[in-house]
């Protein structure tokens, strides 16, 4: 076990390389931050001096060293936009983001896990039939439309929530329910097709032939064993999650990461670019390695080494 | 009999078997009702793009300025002039419509050959040489995999100003992974298998054995993929267009429509609900065909 989250965390290390890199590349690239910091009048002089005491001269590499020295202290440089460090702003965007998707996941959990277990008892039925329908069409549906839509029914035709914004509960049903969703409708599919491969195991069918209520077999039987695969597609949907989350976010303007994101992309604030995606990527790690240890410990023919 | 005769034979052979191959397909697809559909949605969608000029009513940017948010034809104030109403700078919803088609597609297919191109050389490079090359490649997929793409897409746009090309590659370039990861795994089992090992005794060239023995084979599993993954393109492009990050004014894509008129959405249902169910409905359509095809191609997916 201690091997296996030696080994796991040893390989965040190509994965964070990867992104800095990338990063980096693109903001070696991206123009001349000395043009914007000095006045048009300046002169090519003092334009010299200003790059130098950037350190723009330097080669690529120790620029990179630099780059990778300043991210590890949380260093992201200044935001042109908000005139302050680009970490604190990200930071404090979090609960926003954490609020709405939390609630968003549990809205997912509460549709999908039913919903799959019905579907596959019922499998080939008209039930069947609508479910699946069901989620297909909710992963036809771009979720920033389904926003639009619930606003435009249940904000502003029929006046019961909020348009947009955070503070009260009822601020938090519509962008919920969107978010919720749209994880729900791949969730769906998924924990059907693993109910469906627990209901044709042997344990199952001995279970069904001793005269065991099938209510019974499905809940305290099969049940327990889908749950395993249903925790991994938790995990995959983490990426649904969050580029969900930056779309939720701005079509009900909620205060979270994934605004501050969208905000900063078309403001061209780098600054808060890089801050807001290296938070969140390692967010995604973190959690990914969380979930794998979850099922270690659940799974216990698993074994690590 | 001659060397030509034999190979002539070989060539009928083989076309008049792809001929049955093709009516085995046509028939299975008119069994089944949403593959027909999902094929229908699709080639109505690709007419529409193509003949976009002749089929729309009014130039989509021409402003008709008497006619500011007019609603829908069958609604109160709505002229028969413009069916579906038009926007906030008195545009022509449905011919926005028809020409946004055209984007949609566009970005949807071309994103996925370049992701595809990608994918396959990775998948089966990585797959038929294993080893430390193997190693590499899926470290390198592996961190791909971990971070959602629009972060990449997000960090590329912030640096480039986004426009058609530039949002076909940038997709292409960051959704690639989850065919590397799938056809990789698809030339690991084939490499053992028989045929393959047969060439390789015989001294075939390597890259010989993956165009004629290992691309052929992983074509079904990469076909399903890509159709599904148009779907999904069709999708992001319009999320990236309605964040202002995709495609931007003049050109029209659905996505981009409903930024347009994001302030006039809540109060002019028409100028919303339209873009929004001609995603949905391609989508679906592809959905339903790819679907389809995979029950036909590869059982196994």
């Amino acid at each position: 076990m201690k091997k296996y989250i030696t080994k796991r965390l040893l390989e965040i290390i190509p994965v964070l390389f990867i992104i800095t890199f990338v990063v980096f590349v693109l903001m070696y690239h991206a123009g001349d931050p000395v043009a914007m910091m000095l006045p048009d009048e300046a002169s090519q002089e003092d334009r010299e001096n200003m790059r130098e005491a950037l350190g723009l001269n330097d080669p690529f590499i120790v620029q990179y060293g630099n780059f990778l020295k300043d991210i590890s202290t949380g260093n992201f440089g200044e935001s042109i936009r908000y005139n302050t460090q680009a970490l604190p702003l990200v930071i404090e965007r979090l609960p926003a983001s954490f609020e709405l998707a939390g609630v968003a996941m549990l809205v997912a959990i509460l549709i999908s896990i039913p919903l799959g277990i019905w579907s596959a008892n019922k499998r080939n039925t008209v039930t069947d039939l609508f479910i699946t329908g069901g989620s297909v069409l909710g992963k036809a549906m771009p979720n920033f439309w389904l926003g639009i839509m619930l606003i435009l029914i249940l904000a502003v035709n029929v006046q019961i929530f909020p348009v947009s914004g955070r503070g009260t509960l009822v601020h938090l049903v519509l962008p919920a329910i969107t978010l919720g969703t749209s994880i729900a409708a791949e969730m769906t599919r998924l924990v059907r097709s693993s109910m469906l491969d627990t209901l044709g195991q042997d344990y199952i069918r001995t279970a069904s032939s001793k005269g065991v209520p099938y209510f019974k077999v499905v809940v305290s039987h099969a049940f327990r064993n889908t749950l395993i695969p249903v925790i991994t597609i938790t995990t995959l949907q983490l990426s649904i999650v969050v580029s969900g989350s930056i779309i939720t976010e701005s079509v009900f303007q909620w205060p979270g990461l994934g605004l501050l994101l969208v905000q900063a992309v078309n403001a061209r604030d780098m600054a808060v670019v890089q801050a807001a995606v290296f938070i969140i990527a390692i967010l995604v790690i973190v959690v990914n390695l969380i979930t794998d240890l979850i099922y270690v410990l659940i799974d216990p023919r698993i074994k690590y080494s | 009999m001659s060397e030509a005769a034999a190979n002539l034979e070989q060539k009928e052979k083989k076309s008049s078997s792809s001929i049955s191959n093709l009516s085995i397909f046509v028939k299975l697809l008119l069994k089944s009702k949403t593959g027909m559909l999902g094929l229908i949605i699709l080639l109505i969608a690709t007419f529409v793009a193509i003949f976009a000029d002749l089929l729309a009513p009014y130039d989509p940017v021409e402003p008709h300025l008497s006619y500011i948010l007019t609603p829908p034809a069958w609604q109160e104030g709505g002229t028969s002039q413009f069916i579906l109403g038009t926007d906030n700078l008195g545009r022509d919803v449905l011919s926005r419509l028809i020409f946004g088609t055209r984007v949609s597609l566009i970005v949807g297919v071309l994103s996925v050959v370049v992701a595809g191109a990608i994918g396959l050389f990775f998948g089966v490079i990585s797959g038929y040489f294993g080893r430390w090359v193997d190693q590499v490649m899926m470290r390198i997929v592996d961190a791909f995999l971990s971070i959602p793409s629009i972060l990449f897409i997000m960090v590329i746009l912030t640096v480039f100003s986004p426009s058609l090309w530039m949002l076909i590659i940038v997709i292409g370039l960051t959704t690639w992974v989850n065919y590397a990861r799938i056809i990789r795994g698809e030339v690991l089992s084939l490499k053992e298998r028989e045929f393959v090992k047969a060439s390789q005794t015989i001294g075939t060239s390597h890259w010989i054995i993956i165009w004629r023995n290992l691309i052929p084979n992983v074509m079904s599993t990469f076909i399903v993929i890509s159709t599904l993954s148009v779907a999904t393109t069709i999708i992001l492009e319009a999320s990236l267009s309605f964040l202002g990050l995709g495609i931007q004014p003049p050109d029209i894509s659905w996505g981009g429509m409903l930024n347009d008129g994001r302030d006039y959405l809540a109060t002019h249902w028409w100028m919303g609900t339209f873009p929004g169910i001609a995603i949905t409905v391609t989508v679906l359509g592809i959905i339903f065909l790819g679907d389809w095809l995979r029950d036909v191609l590869d059982p196994r997916l």
